[in-house]
């Protein structure tokens, strides 16, 4: 892992006696999209918020491109785009009025400002409606300006909260298509989201939260493999009439071998051993219909985590 | 810990944006009509009761700003009520407005610090108010030199730039007000109710509570009653009462700026007898002096312009962003 962009330490924020954020470690690394998942109060926003300085830390360490938010929030916020959840803009205004307020407050000279705000807008596709107001904008047009703002700033980290939430499906691809293009610029990326189907379609690692920890921290596989046991089930569809079973067992990786169908076989690894299987079925002299993988998903990550937390949960107080 | 930046970068942009909204909102064109209207009726009276009336009168454009016949009032009155809701249109939803747009947060996490956001508006507000005052003041200033054929004197020009000076500063007072209730209040519905309710508190029933009250803390003295006179006690509760108004403060400091023949606002009788003592009645003082029978007054509207701005300013850095 590269060097870490931004670092937290034992962060925590408390409003009065509730812990919203308690006590969280984790570090983004240079050029990654990190996700941060959970439920809606797990304490997401709360951190991000930390992050920039627009809420006080209660407690705890955290650094962002080497600035600490506490004490120098311009320094961060120079460097870092936010795109809050459920952006807002001022109606009364164009498009590119709206973003040349906001690129005054950047501080971007004058004579730069045109052409980074027409530059941002064709970016997400926004140039033909830059002097239509934001009025008579849809929701996902709103969230593609709101983004626009990000490319204008030319920031490094965007944190982008609860992006896609409220937009159909086709608006959800396109902007996930463009947070893949921040990432391709070398654009570090922080996307909180309750929608765990486009979270696992993106990021490289993720963050679970619940009630305010950091419960579950990773890449995908790397949480499948801790919470569903193994990462990968990989499915054979094949006719030999040597004995498959044994030569799938022996494949290194493999913990599991079950025969679903006549000729079915599911196999569950550590890792994709879908060019073994392969290799196996061809020395058996076998034919080969069928190949497939299944990615382990982040739903049932998610799901299957909350089910062991109940049950353990249960056993305690069963045990007490 | 300190911070490190400085709290006025984006000052400027945030100002400039928020002047351009209000000059261009539909708000403003509603309130330079009516400040046009009204003007032009209070000035019209006082021309017309100017030239039944006075025929030597060293002060006569200021006769502009005070003279009134009923049923309408004069022009110190008209503003003494307008200017209030001038400034409580410009700034009830100020703060909330950013929030119920979800604009704040965005604005926010640009290299600003709140105070800069603050500020601007309160800024752009002010000057939104000035532009509007200056306008009425070159407005009465001119329909005065047409209708009446005097050219002003210099004391004159005086005296009405600082009664301009002093409407000035209390319309700041209620930008402030209306400005902190945009800051306590989500709901930009609420922040104007409540800002209208303490305009019409203020203006209208303490006028009237005030002496009520003062009588009940300090019973006024049958001797004096006697004499014709208020108990002193009384009418010392009775103006310090008054004075929490800032409609109270204004008209003081307007009469004793617009009418040089006044002595004294605000001063229990026996005092005033002192400051009679010598004076030839009717006589007028010299600016200074009006000045400084003015500068209470001044003083304690500026000073409300600060508080209520300091108030907001501690209210907002301590605001949670979301909403």
């Amino acid at each position: 892992m590269s060097t870490p962009v931004i670092t937290a330490r034992g962060l925590t924020k408390r409003y009065g006696k509730a812990t919203v954020v308690d006590g969280i470690d984790f570090d983004v690394a240079k050029g990654e999209i990190f996700g941060l998942l959970g439920p809606n109060g797990a304490g997401k926003t709360t951190t991000i918020l930390m992050m920039l300085g627009l809420t006080e830390v209660t407690a705890g360490d955290i650094r962002v491109l080497d600035h600490d938010p506490v004490r120098d929030p311009l320094g961060v916020k120079r460097r870092v785009g936010y795109l809050p959840d459920q952006v807002g803009f001022y109606d009364n205004l164009t498009a590119f009025d709206n973003l040349v307020y906001t690129s005054r407050l950047m501080g971007i000279p004058a004579r730069d400002r045109t052409a980074r705000i027409m530059e941002a807008l064709e970016r997400v596709r926004l140039a033909d409606v830059a002097e239509k107001r934001v009025a008579t904008f849809s929701r996902g047009m709103r969230q593609r300006l709101g983004l626009a703002e990000i490319v204008m700033k030319r920031a490094e980290i965007a944190i982008l909260d609860e992006p896609t939430s409220g937009l159909d499906p086709q608006g959800t691809l396109e902007f996930i298509a463009m947070i893949e293009g921040l990432k391709h610029e070398g654009v570090t990326v922080l996307l909180s989201s309750h929608l765990l189907d486009q979270v696992q379609r993106v990021c490289d690692r993720v963050a679970l939260f619940q009630t305010g920890h950091i419960v579950l921290m990773g890449s995908v596989a790397e949480l499948a493999r801790k919470v569903l046991g193994a990462g990968f089930v990989v499915e054979v569809e094949a006719d030999a009439a040597a004995d498959l079973d044994g030569r799938f067992s022996a494949i290194p990786g493999v913990s599991s071998v079950v025969r679903v169908g006549p000729d079915r076989y599911r196999l569950t690894a550590d890792r994709d051993v879908r060019p073994e299987a392969a290799r196996a079925v061809v020395a058996a002299n076998g034919a080969l219909r069928r190949l497939s993988v299944d990615d382990p998903s982040l739903e049932a990550i998610y799901t299957r985590f909350f089910q062991q937390q109940t049950q353990t949960g249960e056993g305690a107080r069963n045990a007490a | 810990m300190r911070r490190e930046g400085s709290p006025w970068e984006g000052l400027g942009s945030v100002t400039a944006k928020e002047l351009a909204d209000h000059l261009s909102s539909a708000r403003m064109i509603v309130i330079g009509l009516l400040m046009t209207i009204l003007g032009c009726a209070a000035v019209g009276v006082a021309i017309y009761a100017v030239r039944q009336t006075t025929a030597e009168d060293p002060f006569v454009l200021l006769k502009l700003f005070t003279a009134s016949r009923a049923p309408l009032p004069s022009l110190v009155g008209v503003l003494s009520f307008l200017v209030p809701l001038m400034a409580i249109g410009l700034a009830f939803d100020a703060i909330n407005g950013e929030h119920n747009r979800r604009t704040m947060s965005r604005i926010l996490s640009q290299p600003i610090y709140r105070d800069a956001l603050l500020a601007g508006k309160f800024v752009a507000g002010l000057a939104t108010l000035g532009v509007n005052l200056l306008c009425l003041w070159l407005l009465v200033v001119g329909l005065g030199i047409i209708f009446l054929g005097v050219p002003p004197n210099a004391e004159e020009v005086a005296r009405s730039l600082a009664f301009l000076v002093v409407t000035f500063a209390y319309a700041g007072t209620w930008l402030a007000l209306a400005l902190l209730l945009s800051i306590l209040f989500r709901s930009a519905a609420t922040a104007a109710l409540v800002a209208l309710g303490l305009w019409l508190f203020l203006t209208v029933i303490w006028p009237m509570v005030a002496p009520t009250i003062a009588a009940i803390v300090a019973p006024p003295d049958p001797r004096f009653e006697l004499l014709g006179i208020p108990t002193p006690a009384t009418f010392a509760w009775e103006e310090s009462l008054s004075a929490i108004s800032p409609n109270h403060l204004f008209i003081e400091a307007a009469t004793s700026l617009l009418a040089p023949e006044v002595r004294a606002v605000g001063m229990d009788p026996l005092t005033q007898l002192s400051q009679l003592q010598g004076a030839v009645l009717g006589a007028p003082l010299p600016l200074s002096e009006s000045l400084a029978v003015a500068w209470p007054q001044v003083v304690a509207l500026v000073a409300g312009v600060i508080v209520l701005f300091v108030a907001g300013y501690v209210v907002f850095q301590r605001q949670e962003v979301r909403a």
